[in-house]
């Protein structure tokens, strides 16, 4: 009604039409669903962005056979369109190029084409003019290799150690392929077991060797270091060096029996090469596989990206330890900062009498959220790592000086400085839940001769539960994102070893560890190989915000199960 | 002012209901020059000097803000919970001061129950709003627990209600049986004085209905001190009742007398209400 009138009004004159319109509210609404949108528009579009970055770099393109021919020369060439740009003919002119076309604009082609041990760089840019007739061979060989990035190339034959060589030329190239992802198979699994052995009982006995030496320091400094303690070192040293002597012979056969076996392939150029098996990871032919077949090999692609460590500086391989170390940091955080935050908002809410000291006091506390995060990061080096880390080695890590144990950043005083970082936080929430509590239910359970102290623990924290669960969301978000201040607190670049193991005492609080923050930052600046990286970054990025989000989906859930449960007294 | 206006033949027959027994019942509650202070400059309550008696029904009346709540509140101590309030006077339950330093107040509210204007349960199973001040006293086996849960359950009338439903939710309960649940919680630890401040101010005439059954049947245990609006109320229920006003008690006596023939004047206007 109202509006067919205000559109009457419009059609006959146009000033108080204006007018009308404008009181009636309507632009506002538009406003405001043009801001939301943008919104929407903004989340939906970062997401999608990374994710199809990001995701797509699993998938196993086809490759492209190509001859380019410029300047009367001509050469051949495999690779991957990674990328395709448009670019001005003028710009290609001035960086030196003689373009044969005459549009404005020329089509450009990054192409990885792996190789790095025999071409030197692994991807090229190219100009789409070059290109004579663009070829899929389905005979042509990807190799991911653990070293050297991709292959790309021809299968020419297969050289089991003690056996006789396949060659396509005589036994075809079924049986050879077939030939190599047996020995591939064989190989991983050799490999599984070296690895098996390396981190597990090596790893262990190394742990041994060193509990035994900070020991024998220990008792050195207490002046107990007699011959009989001396012996008795002596004689587990030389056991423990017994079974690493065991060991190692064993990894020295099974590295031997894998290193001779060797491929050889044909490359673009006609060059014959031939590889060492023992550095495959896996090998397909992606012109010849169908789309399932394409969808299995991305599954387990992506599935080596979520569970293994990363290899080559961080350039190909997973990211595990960086997602394991991010969770694990922020659960550690999340285990101080509620009691912590819990405490003291009850204390500012429920006991101190609202003065003027506790009205500082709660600016102070909502100005320390504003704070820039690396100012806690240089915090936490100043006063965790070099004054309380320091004190705490000086105290019960004396054996292992000059070599600092809780003196040097690691994952406890990284939690810690986040936990410092988002107090405030958690304490503001708590504070708002405990102050939306109605006074009558408090009353109603001091009135049955309850103590303030038992009112508070069975009424009031219960029902205020849900605030807390909110207090740790926005500290779940602000930690998990933060990077800054980590990288002075314990994250490094690449960490040996998870932080959580089967050796005593099983959680390492004094060990670095890795972080999906700086992985990102790492892997997207600092890399030596840009082009392989990036495609990481994305998908880096992408599963920091998957993680993040299934963090706080967690935490919703359970408070919005807390929120059911407390719900409150209004009807 | 038609609402206000009483109907004394109603009054008569409703109060045949609750006629007193013979017996002249003994003191639980004595109020000895009772001054409250809510800060230097506001007091509350003026020279109140009130016997209560055992296993009665009295009831507070008044116009709004005459201090009627303060001085319930003053019986189980609930005023301490206020910043900067004191209190002058005496106020003794069974000739013991409760305002005497060495009383535990806990103890002293676990004697003295209070059910509120509001209904107030726990946001916890109705089994555990009755059970609550057990546990607090430490009382968790369950054997003791079923049997007082249901035995306040069906002192407040609700055991039928809800015997099915112990485990559910209290928030799930309506207005009426939320404010029942309460006067069994408030029952279960056997209080001596049960302070009831408004308690069917928030319901609907059924419910009110209910709850005034339940204090007719309680006050065979439990002296009861009820603080309405309604003056219908005060008079259906009680069996003595104060008229407060500004603070001060102007007139206590039997419901009986006190509605029919009133000795002041300020009395008599307000329950023919005249202002109020």
């Amino acid at each position: 009604m109202n509006k067919m009138i205000d559109e009457q009004e419009l059609h006959n004159d146009q000033a108080p039409g204006v007018k009308a319109w404008l009181r009636s509210g309507d632009p506002l609404i538009w406003l405001n669903g043009a801001a939301v949108s943008v919104c929407v528009i903004a989340v939906v579009g970062l997401l999608l962005l990374l994710a199809v970055r990001g995701l797509s770099h699993f998938w196993p393109a086809d490759v492209l056979a190509v001859t380019v021919s410029y300047q009367g020369q001509s050469r051949e060439l495999l690779g991957e369109v990674v990328e395709e740009v448009e670019v001005s003919g003028g710009q290609l002119r001035e960086a030196g190029f003689e373009l044969q076309g005459s549009g404005p604009f020329f089509q450009r082609t990054l192409l990885k084409q792996g190789n790095r041990d025999f071409l030197g760089t692994d991807f090229t840019w190219l100009i789409d003019e070059q290109f004579g007739a663009r070829r899929f061979p389905a005979d042509l060989l990807v190799v991911e290799r653990l070293e050297w990035g991709n292959f790309y190339g021809y299968l020419r034959g297969v050289n089991r150690l003690g056996e006789a060589p396949i060659t396509v030329a005589e036994q075809g190239e079924a049986t050879t392929l077939a030939a190599l992802q047996t020995l591939i198979a064989d190989t991983v699994a050799v490999r599984e077991e070296i690895d098996h052995i390396e981190q597990g009982a090596i790893g262990t006995i190394n742990y041994d060797l060193e509990r035994l030496r900070l020991r024998e320091r220990g008792l050195e400094l207490e002046g107990r270091l007699d011959a009989l303690a001396q012996a008795e070192l002596a004689s587990e040293r030389a056991e423990l060096e017994l079974r690493f002597r065991e060991l190692q012979d064993q990894l020295y056969v099974l590295y031997d029996s894998i290193k001779d076996h060797s491929y050889s392939a044909e490359l673009a150029d006609g060059r014959v090469v031939t590889l060492p098996i023992a550095k495959v990871v896996r090998a397909y032919q992606p012109n010849a596989m169908n789309v399932p077949a394409k969808m299995a090999m991305y599954g387990k692609r992506l599935w080596e990206f979520l569970s293994q460590p990363p290899r080559e500086a961080n350039t190909e391989g997973g990211i595990f330890p960086a997602m394991f170390g991010t969770v694990l940091m922020v659960i550690l955080m999340s285990i101080i900062v509620t009691p912590f935050g819990v405490v003291a908002a009850v204390y500012l809410r429920e006991y101190a009498s609202q003065g003027f000291v506790t009205r500082t006091i709660r600016v102070a506390v909502n100005n320390l959220a504003g704070v820039p995060s690396i100012v806690y990061g240089v915090f936490g080096l100043g006063f965790f790592v070099y004054f309380v880390g320091g004190e705490l080695d000086q105290l019960f890590f004396p054996a292992s000086l000059p070599r600092p144990t809780f003196g040097t950043p690691g994952l406890m005083w990284a939690s810690l400085t986040l936990a410092l970082l988002t107090l405030p936080v958690v304490i503001v929430a708590t504070e708002e839940g405990l102050a939306r509590i109605p006074s009558t239910v408090r009353e109603g359970s001091l009135a049955l001769g309850a103590t303030r102290a038992e009112t508070l623990w069975r009424v009031v924290l219960p029902m205020a539960s849900p605030a807390m669960m909110t207090g740790l969301i926005l500290a779940v978000a602000r930690a998990a994102g933060e990077v800054a201040p980590l990288m002075l607190v314990g994250v490094v670049k690449l960490a040996p070893t998870l932080p959580l193991d089967a050796n005593y005492p099983y959680l390492h609080l004094d060990q670095k560890f890795m972080h999906l923050g700086f992985h990102i930052y790492d892997v997207g600046f600092q890399s030596p190989n840009v082009e392989a990286a990036r495609p990481l970054v994305y998908a880096t990025a992408f599963l920091l915000v998957v993680i993040i989000a299934l963090l706080n989906l967690t935490a919703v859930s359970l408070r919005n199960r807390l929120r059911e449960r407390y719900k409150s007294l209004e009807h | 002012m038609q609402t206000h206006a009483l109907d004394i033949q109603a009054l008569k027959r409703d109060q045949t209901r609750s006629a007193s027994p013979a017996a002249p019942a003994a003191t639980s509650l004595r109020m000895e020059n009772l001054n409250l202070f809510y800060n230097q400059r506001s007091q509350a309550l003026f020279d109140i000097n009130l016997e209560i008696p055992r296993q009665r029904v009295t009831a507070f009346i008044g116009p709004s803000g005459c201090g009627k709540s303060s001085l319930l509140r003053c019986i189980n101590r609930m005023n301490d919970l206020v910043d900067g309030c004191r209190i002058e006077g005496r106020l003794l339950l069974d000739d013991e001061d409760i305002y005497d330093r060495r009383v535990d107040v806990a103890a002293l509210r676990r004697r003295v129950g209070m059910v509120f204007q509001k209904p107030n349960p726990f946001p916890k199973s109705i089994y555990e709003n009755v059970a609550y001040g057990l546990r607090i006293q430490g009382i968790n086996k369950k054997r003791v627990l079923d049997e007082v849960v249901e035995r306040s359950l069906r002192a407040a009338a609700l055991w039928d209600e809800v015997k099915d439903r112990l485990h559910e939710s209290a928030l799930s309960l309506s207005g009426g049986q939320q404010q029942r649940l309460v006067i069994a919680r408030t029952i279960a630890v056997e209080p001596e004085v049960l302070l009831l401040d408004e308690p069917a101010s928030a319901l609907d005439p059924i419910s009110t209905l209910k709850i005034e059954e339940l204090i007719y049947e309680l006050k065979a245990r439990y002296t009861i001190v009820i603080v309405t609006h309604n003056m219908q109320q005060a008079a259906r229920v009680s069996d003595m009742t104060a008229f407060m006003y500004m603070g001060k008690l102007i007139e206590y006596d039997d419901t009986d007398t006190l509605f029919t023939n009133p000795e002041q004047k300020q009395t008599e206007d307000y329950i023919t209400g005249r202002y109020g």
